[in-house]
């Protein structure tokens, strides 16, 4: 495989065995009237490198190529610039929320008081986080009980970034730690709303 | 909240970028200016700069192999980085980098060294024994083709990569600029400025890196210091120097003149958070200092010794200046809320995966590689020097 025709190598000696191999007169026009085949051939030898370099690039990219056929998912692109088959992948994972429609279907009482409420809007998984898995069985699997010291400031503690018709209160003046619902009826906010 | 003064959201309190992303900019910025150094000499036949050809070229192959690290320790599934080569997304300027990266390391750096080195290698590849022989077999491809011709071919090849190689340069280092230019959200970020500055920055920073490698290594070599090839070297770093300074102060002056609704809150900033490391040690200590040290050279006659110690001062102070540059950019822009109504702080890890030591590990590397590579390919043209008797002397 070595291409050592032109080299003349053995030693560091061959820079001078090749510095001296400039073409004398005579030889540069017998050259001169060589065919325009053999001069093609020369300068096709004399690139044998580069070949060999561009074959190595040729090489990585045929690797490249393989490799991408491998690891790319066949489904990608199929729908956009993702993996097709994920959308099936996501839709057969268990579904967490139940949907309000589906608390309203038991809790019409709470319903009833939220429809005239500033809350009328805000779904009941929102606060009481998801619950399918209460809706499916309701008698073994109760939501947690929450504290609104905590719930409710999430929403609406002070804060300079919200619009100034948002209601907000400074809690730690407001309520100094009571819990919200002492004074606030959380489906239906207003005092004296029918706190419990 | 400890740090925190006035309103901040809060996806803006902690600093997502990091160190890493300062020195990101840094080393890409090496690797541009250091490769159009080299071009000074091969494209723009700039014959004093000679010496540092080599040396400036293999420089840029070392900053260049590290570059993506500090990326790659950023991101939580670095394992995931290589998907943008699987299924490229052309509208995402980040993903494309990959491949800008890709291109100007295999395309340009790798081959035009490759090239300038051939006859070295073939040399090497016979007259070393061991490793050493098997390493440079390797390199040749099996090709021992010395021949005037394709020796000839190899100058022609390699110019014409040089000068595909200086667009390349601009591009892998334009593009870092564009990244945070095209952020329209951020105002220290958002300018069409950016890349034109990064990129004379990032030459500025790789002439001051190759001067100053390039005195040490001599130096610890125990050769002369070629003072014609510096004193240029010195020339062109002043010239790009002076651009650079230009374009940031027009920049400057723009963001005063416009005060648009960002200025308050970034003119605060930069006069109480950013005092030290932008007015401090980018502008009087990292630009106008050395600017005026090597003005000071250009006007004044003075001993080899003394321009010896105020290249080396300047290369330094220079260095320092481009990395507050790229710190003042990345971290300043993450300082302040987008509301404009208060600021947070960084607060730098020490022993974190984007901490100081892992940062001062990835500064160390690329000089590690470097070394390596001066041990495996030589840059130095004198003759009798280091493994290569008398590869050079044919040049």
């Amino acid at each position: 495989m070595r291409d050592t025709e032109h080299s003349g190598l053995g030693t560091a000696s061959c820079i001078q065995l090749t510095a001296t191999s400039e073409p004398e007169g005579g030889r540069a026009s017998l050259r001169r009237a060589r065919s325009s085949t053999g001069t093609t051939m020369h300068a096709f030898k004399d690139s044998g490198h580069l070949f060999r370099l561009a074959a190595v690039f040729v090489a990585g990219i045929l690797v490249f190529l393989v490799l991408r056929g491998f690891l790319v998912p066949k489904s990608f692109g199929q729908y956009g610039h993702y993996r097709g088959n994920a959308m099936a992948e996501i839709a057969a994972r268990p579904v967490n929320f139940a949907g309000h429609e589906t608390c309203e279907t038991c809790h019409a009482d709470v319903l009833d008081k939220k429809k005239d409420g500033k809350h009328a809007h805000v779904n009941c998984e929102a606060c009481h986080g998801p619950l399918a898995k209460h809706a499916d069985d309701p008698a073994s699997v109760q939501p947690p009980k929450l504290d609104t010291a905590v719930l409710c400031v999430r929403c609406h503690e002070a804060n300079a970034a919200k619009p100034k018709t948002f209601p907000q209160v400074a809690s730690a003046d407001h309520s100094t730690g009571l819990p919200c619902d002492t004074c606030h009826q959380p489906h239906s906010p207003v005092i004296g709303g029918g706190a419990k | 909240m400890p740090g925190v003064e006035g309103f901040m959201y809060p996806n803006e309190i902690e600093l997502q970028w990091s160190v890493l992303i300062v020195l990101y900019p840094f080393l890409t910025g090496l690797v541009a200016g250091a490769f159009i150094l080299a071009s000074l000499e091969r494209v723009f036949r700039v014959q004093a700069v000679k010496p540092t050809y080599r040396l400036a070229l293999l420089t840029a192959l070392s900053f260049l192999l590290v570059a993506p690290l500090p990326l790659q320790l950023h991101l939580g599934h670095p394992e995931r980085s290589f998907e943008m080569y699987l299924t490229p997304h052309r509208t995402s300027a980040m993903a494309m980098f990959g491949f800008v990266y890709v291109w100007y390391l295999m395309a340009v750096l790798v081959l035009e060294i490759w090239l300038d080195y051939r006859r070295d290698i073939v040399v090497l590849s016979e007259s070393t024994t061991g490793w050493r022989r098997w390493i440079y077999r390797m390199m040749t491809l099996g090709s021992h083709n010395l021949s005037e011709r394709a020796l000839a071919i190899d100058e022609r090849v390699g110019y014409l990569i040089t000068v595909i190689g200086i667009p390349s340069a601009f591009l892998l280092h334009g593009y870092v600029g564009f990244i945070f230019g095209s952020v329209k959200a951020n105002p220290w970020w958002s300018t069409p400025l950016m890349p034109v500055v990064f990129i004379f920055s990032a030459m500025v920073s790789g002439i001051a890196a190759v001067m100053v490698l390039y005195m040490l290594m001599t130096w610890s070599r125990g050769r002369s210091i070629d003072m014609r090839c510096v004193d240029t070297v010195a020339r062109y770093l002043f010239y790009t120097f002076i651009i650079d300074f230009s374009l940031e102060m027009l920049d400057l002056i723009h963001r005063i003149y416009e005060s648009d609704e960002s200025f308050r809150s970034l003119d605060f900033m930069v006069h109480t958070k950013l005092y030290l490391s932008h007015i401090v040690v980018q502008i009087v200590l990292g630009t106008v200092t050395p600017i005026a040290l090597l003005g000071l050279t250009q006007v004044v006659k003075l001993t080899e010794m003394a321009r010896k110690r105020i290249y080396a001062l300047a290369g330094c102070l220079t260095l320092i200046g481009i990395f507050a540059m790229r710190w003042n950019v990345v971290i300043g822009g993450q300082l302040f809320s987008k509301s404009f109504l208060g600021y947070t702080t960084y607060k730098m890890g020490l022993v974190t995966r984007e901490g100081l030591l892992v940062a001062i590990v990835l500064t160390v590397l690329p000089l590690v590689i470097l070394w390596v590579l001066v041990k495996l390919l030589p840059p130095w043209t004198e003759r009798n020097s280091g493994l290569l008797p008398d590869a050079r002397a044919a040049h």
